[in-house]
C-alpha cells in the first residue's frame, strides 16, 4: 500500500516539474522535439534512480555513522558527477545503441537539480502515509526515485507534444519562444493541480 | 566605464532570469511572496560572489581536465557555509526556502558565470560580475514575488491592502509559470533592445 | 591532476569543518531560542519551566514541559504532531491542569501556501482554541464542534484540532496519574 501511495504521489500529485519546480532548465531546454524529450527522460530516469541508490547508501553507512552530515551537499554532488561520468563510460562499452540514444544528454544531467533534489529529499524528508509519517527505507527510496523520474518523463513528453504544435502556430512577437512555452506549462500545471488530494 | 558596465550588464543585457533564462527552479519555486523571492536572491548572490572570486583566483592553477569538478567543489563548499550561517542566524528563512538552499549548487547561474566569466577574468572584475548578475537575479525574483503576492494574497511584502483571499492559483505552482511567462513578454517588449 | 582535485577537496572539507565548528553553537542556540519562544507563547507568564520529559499516551509519544508556580504545576506545554494536508503538522499546545487550552502555536508544517499554511498566520483561526478543552469537544464545525475551519482547508483544520485534542487528553492523563 505504501508503495502505491509513493508512486501515485510522485507521478501525479507532487509531480517533480509541475509542482516541485525541479529540473526546469532541461525541461525547457530539450522539450522542442518529442524524440529528444523521450531520450532525455530515459537518461534522467536512469541517473536519478542510480544516484538515489548510491547517495542513500553513502548517507546511511558513511556520513551518518561518522557524524559527517554537514558534508551532505558536497558529497552528493560529487557522487552524482562521478556517477554520470561512469554511466557514460560504461554505456559506451556495453551498449553503444543505448549510448547513442542517451549519450548526449548525460553530461547535462549533472547540473539537473532534479537529481540532487531527489537525493536530498529522500534522506531528509519524512513522507506521509495516511495517518502516519516516517523516513523512507531503501526499497521505498528507490521506488520514489523511479516514480519521480517517470513523472518527469510524463511532464516532459506531454509538454514536448504541446510545443510541437505551438511551433506551427502564429504567436505575437513578444510571446515567441520561451514566454509562450512558460504560459503553456502554467496551464499544464493548472491541470495537474486537479490531482491534489487524491492521496 | 568598462568596469562599471561589467556590473550593470547583469541587470538588463545579461539578466539571468529574463534573458539568459538560467536558474529557473528557485525562480519559480521560491517566489510565492516578495520576501521569499528577495531572500532567495540574496542567498544566491552570496554564493555567486564568493565562488566567482575564488574561481578567478584558482583558474590559472587548476589543470583544464578537472576544472569542472573543482568548481563544483568550491561552489558546494560556499553553499554549505551559507546553510550553516542561515541555520544559525536566520532560521526562519532557512525553513521557508528549504531544499532550494542546497540546490544552489546546481543552479546553472553560478556554474555558468564561473565557466563563462570568472575563469577568464581578474578578481575585481569577477567580483563585479558576481554582484551584477546576483543583484539582477535578486531584483527579478523580488519582482516576480511581488506580482505573485499581489495577485495571490492581496499584499506586498506582507502588508495587506485587500481584505480577503487573493487568487490562490498564483501562490501555487501554475501561477509561477504564468507570471514568469507574462513578465518575460513585458521584458521582451519594453526592455530588450535587439 | 588527481593531486589537484584531492587538494581542493581536502581544503574545502577542512574549511567546512571549521565553519561547522564555529556555527554549531549559534545553530543550537537559535533552535533553543525558537523552542523557548514557542513554549512561552502558549503558557501563562511566570512559572518555572522544567526540562523536557517524554511519555507515551494512546500509542503516541509526547514531549512535554511543565511550568511550575508556587510548588505546583501551573501549566503544561505539549508538543503534539498529526498529519496535515501536505505532511506532518507539529504544534506546541499549552494546557492548564484542568484540561483547558491556554494557547497554541505551530512549530512546523508543510501545508499549502495561501491555504492550509494560514493555520500559522490567521489570527482568527488561532485565537479560537483559547479556553477550549475542559469539557467541550475540540472539533471543527463540520464534525459537530465549535472550531471554524480555515476556508478551503478542512483537512489542515481537522489535523490542527486533532493535535490540540490529543494534547489535552494527554495532559488530563498525566494530571490524573499524578493525583493517583
Amino acid at each position: 500500500m505504501e508503495y502505491i501511495i509513493i508512486i501515485v504521489s510522485a507521478i501525479f500529485v507532487n509531480n517533480i516539474v509541475l509542482s516541485q519546480f525541479l529540473g526546469i532548465c532541461p525541461f525547457l531546454g530539450v522539450s522542442n522535439k518529442l524524440s529528444t524529450a523521450t531520450g532525455m527522460s530515459g537518461a534522467v530516469c536512469f541517473v536519478i534512480t542510480l544516484a538515489t541508490l548510491v547517495t542513500y547508501l553513502l548517507n546511511q553507512y558513511l556520513l551518518v555513522p561518522f557524524g559527517l552530515e554537514f558534508l551532505q551537499t558536497i558529497a552528493f554532488i560529487l557522487v552524482i558527477a562521478a556517477l554520470v561520468q561512469m554511466v557514460e563510460i560504461v554505456l559506451k562499452k556495453i551498449s553503444p545503441s543505448l549510448y547513442q540514444a542517451l549519450g548526449i544528454f548525460l553530461p547535462l544531467i549533472t547540473t539537473n537539480c532534479a537529481v540532487l533534489g531527489v537525493a536530498i529529499t529522500v534522506v531528509t524528508k519524512e513522507f506521509t502515509f495516511g495517518a502516519e509519517s516516517h523516513m523512507l527505507n531503501l526499497g521505498q527510496a528507490i521506488v520514489y526515485a523511479l516514480a519521480t523520474s517517470v513523472g518527469y518523463g510524463l511532464a516532459m513528453v506531454l509538454f514536448a507534444g504541446l510545443r510541437e504544435h505551438l511551433a506551427l502556430n502564429e504567436v505575437p512577437k513578444s510571446f515567441k519562444g520561451l514566454p509562450i512555452a512558460l504560459i503553456t506549462v502554467g496551464i499544464l500545471a493548472l491541470a495537474f493541480l486537479g490531482f491534489s488530494g487524491i492521496v | 566605464m568598462g568596469k562599471w558596465s561589467t556590473f550593470t550588464d547583469g541587470f538588463v543585457k545579461n539578466n539571468p532570469t529574463f534573458v539568459l533564462v538560467l536558474g529557473m527552479c528557485p525562480t519559480l519555486a521560491t517566489t510565492t511572496s516578495a520576501v521569499n523571492g528577495l531572500e532567495m536572491g540574496l542567498a544566491t548572490l552570496f554564493v555567486l560572489v564568493l565562488s566567482n572570486i575564488v574561481i578567478s583566483l584558482l583558474a590559472p592553477v587548476v589543470p583544464d581536465k578537472v576544472h569542472i569538478p573543482v568548481y563544483i567543489v568550491v561552489i558546494a563548499t560556499f553553499v554549505t557555509v551559507l546553510q550553516f550561517i542561515m541555520q544559525a542566524y536566520t532560521p526562519d528563512a532557512y525553513k521557508t526556502l528549504g531544499l532550494f538552499i542546497p540546490l544552489i549548487v546546481v543552479n546553472c547561474i553560478v556554474l555558468g558565470r564561473a565557466e563563462a566569466f570568472a575563469n577568464k577574468h581578474g578578481v575585481l572584475e569577477s567580483l563585479l560580475d558576481g554582484l551584477g548578475v546576483g543583484f539582477g537575479f535578486t531584483v527579478s525574483l523580488t519582482v516576480i514575488g511581488i506580482v505573485r503576492e499581489i495577485l495571490g494574497s492581496g499584499s506586498v511584502f506582507g502588508w495587506k491592502f485587500i481584505s480577503g483571499d487573493g487568487i490562490l492559483a498564483f501562490v501555487m505552482a501554475p501561477g509561477a509559470f504564468l507570471v514568469l511567462g507574462y513578465l518575460m513578454v513585458l521584458f521582451n517588449k519594453y526592455l530588450k533592445k535587439s | 591532476m588527481v593531486l589537484c582535485l584531492t587538494l581542493v577537496c581536502l581544503f574545502c572539507s577542512a574549511v567546512l569543518a571549521v565553519v561547522y565548528a564555529i556555527t554549531a553553537d549559534p545553530i543550537k542556540a537559535a533552535e533553543q531560542k525558537a523552542l523557548v519562544e514557542s513554549i512561552s507563547q502558549v503558557l501563562p507568564s511566570g512559572g518555572e519551566l522544567s526540562d523536557v520529559a517524554t511519555a507515551e499516551f494512546g500509542g503516541q509519544k509526547f514531549d512535554y514541559y511543565i511550568s511550575t508556580a508556587n510548588g505546583a504545576p501551573a501549566a503544561y506545554a505539549v508538543k503534539s504532531s498529526t498529519i496535515g494536508f501536505g505532511g506532518p503538522l507539529t504544534l506546541m499546545v499549552g494546557v492548564l491542569p484542568d484540561g483547558t487550552v491556554y494557547n497554541t502555536s505551530v512549530l512546523s508544517h508543510s501545508e499549502t501556501p495561501g491555504l492550509g499554511a494560514k493555520c500559522n498566520t490567521d489570527a482568527k483561526f488561532m485565537d479560537q482554541w483559547k479556553g477550549l478543552g475542559a469539557d467541550k469537544v475540540i472539533k471543527v464545525t463540520k464534525d459537530g464542534g465549535d472550531i471554524d475551519a480555515i476556508t478551503a482547508s478542512t483537512i489542515t483544520s481537522r489535523a490542527y484540532s486533532l493535535a490540540v485534542s490529543n494534547a489535552v487528553a494527554f495532559v488530563k492523563s498525566i494530571v490524573k496519574a499524578e493525583e493517583d
